[in-house]
């Protein structure tokens, strides 16, 4: 037998990324049972959404009171980047019939981002890299899920414990590796003052979607590099 | 349109689920030219920090419509410190439920 060293640092990125991002899945089970999703409806969103930051909106607008209908348009507006990592990811791959639909359910940040950085080791490490990935970060996303929407329900009201900043909290941790530039925290700090100034006079859910305009508007403006 | 056929969780639960796979098995069906369009793509980047940023701030400063300052804005505080210290993510949600609860406690 011999030992490929790349596909055994393949490995441990993936694993590594894979239990890391599974931890999230506590803080999301807990939000999901905190926003008065069930149990099996907050596993349920882990297994069948399967999206980090549109399961993370899902629960934190339907908590807030918003309509199933904006709570969906949020979060399909914040999955149209897996659509885009699928397009990246369908001709490394290569896949067609069931496995092109396994596929495509756990193309996420993660699974194509590790691909994506293995590369330039081979197509081969590229494809490991994205299935070990996204089969480890759904197995892990998942457990997790469970012990945190089991853990939120035996502790009763959450602010006693802190979940209520805790939610906010996990969101924060999502959001801060995505501020990379100028533009990108003017854009937040535009996206929260517009939020805050639309809550008092508009049902929930229709502040937050509402600033996906001011994405569209800064995305105009901005510089593009080819 | 009536649609309390069904009940306003589960339709979030279903809705979400479904549009989610069609974006993701589309990405991996469709010619890739169709959305690499650089203004499509540096918008589509901006989109996560617009509802990202929203969702935070909602959910730290207001309730049922009002905004307040409570025990959540101190632990989304620390919580803002913690990232900025580079710490790793449980610390930074830990960080901010220990701070929130120890004030409601106090409080």
């Amino acid at each position: 037998m011999s030992i490929n060293p790349n596909r055994n640092q393949v490995d441990r990125t993936a694993l590594s990324v894979a239990f890391t991002v599974g931890l999230y899945g506590a803080a999301f089970g807990a939000a999901g049972v905190t926003a008065g999703f069930s149990i099996l409806q907050t596993c349920l969103l882990s297994i069948l959404l399967f999206s980090g930051a549109s399961q993370f909106a899902v629960v934190g607008i339907m908590g807030a009171g918003g309509s199933a209908v904006s709570a969906i348009a949020t979060a399909t507006l914040l999955g149209f980047r897996n659509a885009l990592y699928g397009l990246q990811m369908a001709p490394i791959l290569k896949v067609k019939g069931l496995k092109r639909i396994l596929a495509a359910q756990i193309t996420i940040d993660e699974s194509t981002g590790v691909a994506l950085s293995q590369e330039h080791l081979g197509v081969k490490a590229a494809r490991q890299g994205f299935w070990l990935t996204g089969i480890g970060v759904f197995i892990f996303w998942n457990i997790f899920t469970l012990a945190g929407a089991l853990g939120a329900q035996a502790m009763g009201n959450p602010a006693a414990w802190g979940l209520d900043a805790a939610v906010p909290a996990a969101f924060l941790g999502l959001l801060w590796p995505r501020l990379i530039n100028k533009t990108d925290r003017l854009l937040a700090l535009a996206a929260c003052a517009l939020a805050l100034a639309m809550t008092p006079y508009f049902v929930p859910g229709i502040p937050i979607i509402s600033t996906a305009l001011l994405a569209l508007i800064f995305g105009l403006r901005a510089k593009i590099w080819k | 349109m009536e649609i309390n056929l069904i009940e306003p969780f589960w339709l979030a639960v279903i809705g979400t689920s479904l549009f989610a796979f069609l974006l993701k098995i589309t990405g991996h069906s469709v010619p890739k030219k169709w959305l690499s369009n650089p203004r499509i793509l540096k918008i589509n980047s901006l989109i996560p920090i617009a509802l990202l940023s929203a969702l935070v701030a909602v959910q730290s400063f207001t309730q049922e419509s009002r905004i307040v300052a409570d025990q959540r804005m101190a632990g989304v505080g620390v919580a803002v410190l913690a990232l900025i210290l580079r710490a790793p993510f449980p610390v930074v949600v830990i960080s901010a439920a220990a701070t929130s609860a120890a004030l409601f406690h106090i409080g």
